[in-house]
């Protein structure tokens, strides 16, 4: 069991920057989730960790080791990957043995490392078969049970159940989770997945072009993203944002979005002064614009009068497609509510739950006014 | 539309079937005749085709008639109630119950034959005798069409089949695994010059062996090489290594990063990585090159010839000599024919079943 440090790493593939300056602390026994978007280097994150990949600059360490020259072998780490990358040609248990045996443990430890693994994910059966025998979740158990089998200090998961189907990918989620809890050791698992991200997770860090984002627990970056990738990114359907502008009517402060207003909450107006007059981008979650007959009693509303494009029933809520003016957004609201396509109707805006960013500093990725 | 599109795939699958029986009989009609030949017993073969030994028609001498010396041939003779001249009789004439007479020789022979048309060739006569003539180192001894004993040296073929194992199976087995371990370099491991190094070997293959032969055999000449098993094995190995090496590269380069890989973690070094999964994950190919390299060298003659020369004859050599020698003796021919193809079509038959495709299955996505 042991913690994980990237200390300002860097990882450049020719001119390619796949990580940049990557500082991240994980702690012992965590469940860190390292989620972004396709692409965005959090592959290559996991291998410059197990050592299949040699940095460029800074410093990885597993507990006080600094592991930047240890061969993969001798970081005490296990890895599942996406693939899986299950050995074609040996029977499932000889897969989960290889490494056991490699380290000359004695045979009996083996096979009973081996059917513990196997009891705890429910392939005692499939023991002798080979892997071509084998559904693909049959195969993911296996994965798995390789890395449980060798006792590591740290398992590293590299979006395991990105090859399952739907059903099955919601299972594994909560084994892998209760795992965790079992074996209470530190875990770091990727995903492109924010819901995976959100319900697996102790803590979450989004990383996007190589670039850490923001690291914190789901619920604080959800309701506390600190730029507008993480607040995009985090939250299905993504967060609404709109171009618009701070002015300032007699007492009160607005946001002016062009084809309306809404009013700035008491409680927030001093945070916002300095940006008065200043260009801004406006930011709500869809399950905070609601239908005014349902809304909650406690919210600081603002009506907003809107177009319905587009509404998707999903059963337990309604997705709206709403239109104001040349902006477009979702809103996710009370199943209950009778709308249709073409509608004009009044919604209200949970402004508690606001979100501000500011565009000026930082165009590509407007920093969250906190 | 449907049917017309079914009709159209039933008469390609029959054309295609079609062209495929004629290609085989093309093929197995003469390998047929020279696995008959070349058990049948030699006097036979000098005298009948080897498709007589099936069952077919032939008119059968069943009896001789001579005609009195009080019977004038030049006037019309009568036989078995049948009337006609001499020449009628020289000809031929058929009896109603399907007897044919016909006069043997000329007019003062005054006897004529009595055929039959029967079924012949069941009870077929067959024999190891050429074989054991072939493969013995002896003097043997066989009858001519005319049934006059010949003796003649053996070509001691069983010998030459010990040479040619004797090259053919380390001459094999030396460049795969060589080219086994230089594959797994160049394909997983990175060290200085790797593709310089690649790409010399690849441009050998177009060098061809001809132009080597005669400096090698100067040199071999000068370490004292020529002649021996060892020489032609490093010649052979030499000669096959740049193929075998791109043609492993080419199968141990599509072999999943992540296995290896997930080798590296469970605390694999390269040698075991090489051992426990290139080596197995890679017979398929490690199987087609054997093949191929088993089956050149088998079949080699010139290189053969120019290392091993009279000292170690390889059953190319002793079969070249036996056509020069006995080429008119096609019991031997064709046996020792048979001889140089068994091991070539056994290799081939078990070695087949390794051609397994999807090897890799279950490795790697679900
Ligand atoms: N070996 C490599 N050589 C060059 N570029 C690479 C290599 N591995 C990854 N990359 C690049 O680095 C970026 C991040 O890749 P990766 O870490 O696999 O992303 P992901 O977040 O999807 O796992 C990608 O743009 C990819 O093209
Ligand atoms: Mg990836």
């Amino acid at each position: 069991m042991a913690s994980v440090t990237y200390d300002h790493v860097w990882k450049k593939f020719g001119d390619f920057v796949a990580l940049n300056d990557v500082n991240l602390d994980i702690e012992d026994r965590e469940f860190l989730v390292l989620v972004g978007p396709s692409g965005c280097g959090k592959t290559t994150a996991l291998r410059c960790l197990a050592g299949l990949e040699d940095i460029t600059d800074g410093e990885v360490r597993i507990g006080d080791q600094v592991v930047n020259d240890v061969a993969p072998k001798d970081r005490d780490i296990a890895m599942v990957f996406q693939s899986y990358a299950l050995y074609p040609h040996m029977t499932v248990y000889d897969n989960m043995a290889f490494g056991l045996k490699l380290r000359k443990l004695p045979k009996e430890e083996i096979q009973k490392r081996v059917e513990d693994a196997a009891e705890i994910l429910g392939i005692g059966q499939l023991l002798q078969r080979k892997p071509r025998e084998l559904s693909g979740g049959q195969r993911q158990r296996v994965a798995l049970g390789r890395a449980i089998v060798r006792e590591p200090k740290v398992f590293l998961f590299d979006e395991p159940l990105s090859n399952l189907d739907a059903k099955l990918r919601v299972q594994t989620r909560a084994q892998i989770s209760k795992l965790h809890q079992r074996l209470n050791t530190t875990f770091i698992y990727v995903t492109h997945d924010q819901t995976e991200a959100m319900t697996m997770a102790t803590r979450i860090a989004v990383i996007n072009k190589g670039i850490l984002q923001q690291v914190d627990t789901p619920q604080q970056l959800y309701d506390y993203p600190d730029n507008m990738f993480v607040a995009g990114f985090i939250g299905s359907p993504s967060m609404n944002f709109f171009n618009g502008k701070f002015t300032k009517e007699g007492d009160e402060m607005i946001v002016d979005l062009g084809s309306f207003k809404v009013k700035v909450p008491e409680n927030r107006k001093e945070l916002y002064e300095r940006l008065v007059g200043q260009e801004i981008i406006f930011g709500i979650r869809p399950e905070d614009i609601h239908n005014p007959e349902y809304a909650p009693p406690s919210i600081i509303a603002e009506e907003v009068e809107v177009d319905v494009d587009v509404t998707e029933l999903m059963g337990n809520e309604i997705f709206l497609y709403l239109v104001s003016g040349d902006h477009n957004f979702v809103a996710r609201v009370d199943p209950r509510t009778r709308v249709e396509m073409g509608d004009k109707i009044t919604v209200t805006f949970n402004m508690d739950n606001m979100h501000i960013f500011d565009p000026v500093a930082d165009p590509d990725n407007p920093v969250a006014i906190r | 539309m449907a049917t017309s599109a079914k009709s159209q795939k039933r008469s390609q699958q029959f054309w295609t079937n079609f062209i495929l029986i004629i290609i085989s009989i093309i093929w197995l009609v003469p390998i047929l005749g020279i696995l008959i030949t070349s058990f049948r017993p030699s006097q036979e073969v000098f005298t009948s085709g080897w498709w007589t030994i099936l069952p077919h028609k032939e008119n059968i001498e069943v009896d001789r008639i001579s005609i009195a010396d009080s019977v004038d041939v030049d006037g019309p003779i009568t036989i078995e109630g049948i009337t006609a001249t001499f020449d009628e009789w020289r000809t031929g004439i058929e009896l109603d119950d399907g007897r044919f007479i016909q006069w043997y020789g000329n007019k003062r022979n005054r006897e004529l034959v009595v055929y039959d048309e029967q079924w012949v060739g069941f009870n077929t006569d067959l024999t190891l005798k050429n074989y054991s003539d072939v493969i013995g180192g002896k003097t043997i001894t066989y009858k001519d069409g005319q049934g006059n004993t010949i003796t003649r040296y053996g070509n001691n073929l069983g010998g030459a089949f010990l040479n040619s194992l004797a090259v053919s199976i380390p001459g094999t087995i030396i460049p795969i695994l060589i080219a086994a371990f230089a594959a797994f370099g160049f394909a997983w491991l990175n060290f200085p010059g790797r593709n310089i190094l690649f790409t010399i070997i690849v441009a050998l293959l177009v060098v061809p062996l001809q132009i080597a032969l005669v400096p090698i055999l100067q040199d071999y000449v000068r370490m004292g090489l020529n002649g021996t098993f060892l020489g032609i094995w490093l010649a052979h190995a030499g000669f096959g290594l740049p193929l075998a090496t791109y043609l492993l590269f080419n199968y141990i380069s599509t072999i999943p990063r992540e296995i290896l890989e997930s080798a590296y973690i469970d605390g694999a070094s390269n040698f075991t990585i090489f051992t426990r999964l290139i080596l197995p994950l890679s017979v398929p190919a490690l199987a087609s090159f054997a093949i191929f390299q088993f089956l050149w060298l088998w079949n080699d003659y010139l290189v053969a010839l120019v290392f091993l020369g009279e000292k170690n004859k390889t059953v190319t050599i002793a079969v070249a000599e036996l056509v020069g020698e006995k080429g008119q003796d096609w019991q031997l021919m064709t046996s020792a024919a048979f001889v140089s193809m068994i091991l070539p079509l056994v290799v081939f038959l078990s070695l087949q079943r390794y051609f397994v495709r999807g090897l890799m299955a279950g490795s790697v996505k679900g």
